[in-house]
């Protein structure tokens, strides 16, 4: 009796607030592309929010229902009184909609969290491959910078590096009729720098190049903001890491914590030109080429620019004592090879949250493909490095395969959304033969990498970008990077239904390769040219280099003050 | 008394112990070593260079048996420790002193 009192009373304050809801937006006129998708063949088209059909808003208060996250309490029940959606039999269409949009958010941004956990998690397994790879009196100082760099670099992520990324987000090229899968909310990253503004105070730039919203997080109190802004932090975190394993072993740790803050500059900047809005994923509006520089899940961002400082690094740093004897490369095994392989195994389970999560989307099904291909491209990798070892008289080192796997995972990182599962097998193969023959090509150079860094994530990074030139098949990725060509799209005139997907040279679009190129180019020059900089400069602040006692002896004691391995007497060899 | 030490391959080890202890050894110490022979160590691979691995791990036994024990000692470490390949060790016998057993301070060949 009582309930059913209550219930009536409700639908009674439901009915009276009618139309007022406090969330439900004045319907506007859907854009083409969102009527053709949402709008069935009743005759009545319902109210739809204008956060719904990508119209959007007022970027500078973004209406949504949910934007603090605060409303838990009733958008989970659905009956929950004048505030939530009421009685179901009372569901208005606005409603409903409003309903729709939430759960589709709620579940896209479920889907980030847990990729980006995976992602957070692989920072283990660089723990434990660079540790691995090293040797034992170094472990603990090794395994300790693959630790602090995940605090070092995000604090600096926090300070400025997300702004100068991602400030300029919501202004960035995109597909017509899009939304932010993450919500509505985003739009708040709405200002940036850059040439060739398209209407004065619009923020959108042709040649954007850095975003200026968002330092310290300062007034971003949204939800869609933070989930972006965690899965984007984690991916720096494996950027930030890669150094360290190309300059482990001699690298004092004064001048570590100094790269930790420094490393969001330039991974901030060029994820900005390409996934930031700026002018490399601009380049197929402004130049014509693809649909400008097409980075999936950050095999260019991530790989390649942790790959040039790496290599920067490597270079200035020099090599270890004994690394080179009369210029001849000498052997410094790793001391602990089934951590290697373990550290591997987390990264390759890492990376099914590395490149699926990155369609920022759990609605989005394309993650079946990408998932598989991920998978593909890694196991060839780790064959191809085997059979190519073997070729070559060597026996099957376990070190080089665990190389070979990770090489074949960061070169799909960059097409694994766009091309066939036989494209995948094909890249991860290359990557593998590439790996190898990367890592003789270094080591010939005098440049002394212990860990393969340079080869599994610059090189194959590139070998990844470029390989989306050339095998992407035009299935997925329409209207790109605002990229809408008739040429490519077979039916688009008619129906309004985009086809022009991410075309490599298979699909007959050369300038997807043109876009790859520049993107390789940049990274390389950009990455190298800034890091150089970098370890110089700091290098007259605190030195980059331990003394030669201090590296003979190991760095576990006099660095850390801590032997990674007390309990144990380890050998040392003389050098 | 005499002192019995041999330097095995680490795999031996349990044969040699039990070849021992079938003739009435009562007691062995036993050390991880490093060092090289005739062998002159060998070479492996990582990464694509090759290595020398100079120092071979290998197992120092060390018995202590009467005068009388000494060739039944010396032939059952042979039988227990050989392959027949290059780097099956070495033996050294040398002569002791004396011996003292702590607990109670017995010395001589009735401490062993």
């Amino acid at each position: 009796m009582l309930r059913r009192c209550l219930l009536g009373l409700s639908l009674g304050v439901m009915l009276s607030w009618g139309g007022a809801s406090c969330w439900a937006q004045d319907p506007v006129t859907a854009s083409p592309a969102g009527e053709a998708a949402t709008t069935p063949a009743a005759p009545a088209a319902p109210v739809v929010p204008d956060y719904f059909t990508g119209t959007n808003l007022d970027p500078k208060a973004p209406k949504w229902p949910d934007a603090g996250g605060g409303a838990a309490g009733y958008w989970t029940t659905p009956s929950a009184g004048p505030v939530g959606d009421g009685d179901p039999k009372a569901m208005t269409p606005d409603k409903l909609y409003d309903r729709i949009a939430h759960n589709t958010f709620s579940i896209n941004m479920v889907w980030v969290m847990i990729c980006g956990f995976l992602v957070m998690f692989m920072q283990a397994g660089f723990a434990m491959v660079e540790a691995g790879l090293g040797r034992s009196k170094n472990a603990a100082h090794t395994i300790t910078m693959n630790l602090m760099i995940y605090p070092l670099g995000c604090l600096a992520f926090w300070v400025y590096g997300f702004a100068i990324g991602w400030g300029n987000w919501f202004n960035g090229p995109v597909a017509p009729g899009w939304y932010s899968s993450l919500g509505p909310g985003t739009s708040i990253l709405n200002s940036g720098i850059g040439l060739g503004e398209t209407a004065p105070g619009s923020g959108v730039f042709a040649y954007g190049l850095m975003g200026t919203k968002g330092f310290f997080l300062n007034g971003m109190d949204d939800v869609s903001v933070m989930a972006l802004f965690f899965f984007m932090m984690v991916f720096m975190d494996t950027t930030a890491t890669i150094p360290t394993g190309s300059m482990c072993e001699r690298w004092s740790w004064k001048n570590f914590c100094l790269y930790g803050l420094w490393v969001a500059l330039p991974y901030c900047l060029y994820a900005n030109w390409v996934w930031g809005g700026g002018w490399l994923a601009n380049l197929g509006t402004t130049m014509g080429l693809g649909h400008g520089v097409v980075d999936f899940a950050g095999s260019a961002v991530v790989h390649s620019m942790g790959g040039a400082i790496a290599l920067a690094g490597a270079i200035v740093i020099g090599p270890r004592i004994g690394k080179f004897v009369d210029g001849k490369p000498q052997a410094m095994p790793g001391h602990h090879v089934p951590m290697v392989v373990i550290g591997t195994f987390i990264l390759a389970f890492g990376w099914f949250g590395f490149n699926p999560g990155s369609t920022l989307s759990g609605t989005d099904l394309r993650i079946s493909v990408v998932v598989v291909n991920t998978m593909l491209a890694g196991i060839t990798g780790a064959i191809a490095t085997m059979c190519w070892m073997m070729a070559k008289g060597f026996k099957p080192d376990p070190s080089m395969i665990c190389n070979g796997m990770l090489a074949g995972l960061v070169a799909i990182t960059c097409p694994c959304a766009f091309v066939d599962s036989w494209a995948a097998v094909v890249i991860g193969g290359v990557a593998g033969v590439l790996v190898v023959e990367s890592v003789f090509f270094w080591e010939r150079r005098g440049i002394d990498d212990p860990v393969g860094a340079i080869s599994v994530h610059g090189v194959n990074g590139s070998w990844g970008v470029i390989s989306l030139g050339i095998f992407a098949n035009g299935k997925y990725g329409m209207g790109w990077n605002n990229v809408v060509r008739a040429k490519y799209d077979a039916n688009g005139a008619e129906d309004g239904v985009l086809t022009d997907g991410v075309s490599g040279l298979i699909n007959g679009d050369v300038s997807q390769l043109w876009a790859q190129l520049i993107a390789v180019a940049v990274v390389w020059v950009f990455g190298f040219s800034m890091a150089y900089i970098w370890f110089k400069l700091s290098d007259l602040i605190t030195p980059l280099r331990v003394s030669r006692e201090v590296e003979l002896e190991g760095l576990d004691g006099p660095e850390m003050g801590a032997l990674a391995y007390p309990d144990f007497q380890t050998s040392h060899r003389s050098h | 008394m005499k002192k019995i030490e041999a330097i095995i391959r680490h795999f031996k080890l349990e044969d040699v112990k039990t070849a021992l202890t079938k003739i009435g050894v009562v007691g062995m110490t036993v050390t991880e070593v490093k060092g090289f022979g005739r062998q002159k160590g060998h070479k492996e691979q990582y990464r694509g260079a090759e290595y020398t691995v100079d120092f071979l791990p290998k197992t120092k036994l060390e018995i202590v048996v009467g005068e009388e024990q000494v060739q039944a000692a010396i032939d059952a470490i042979v039988a227990g420790a050989r392959t027949g390949q290059i780097g099956d060790g070495k033996i050294f016998v040398s002569s002791l002193e004396n011996v003292v057993r702590i607990r109670t301070g017995e010395a001589g060949s009735g401490a062993i």
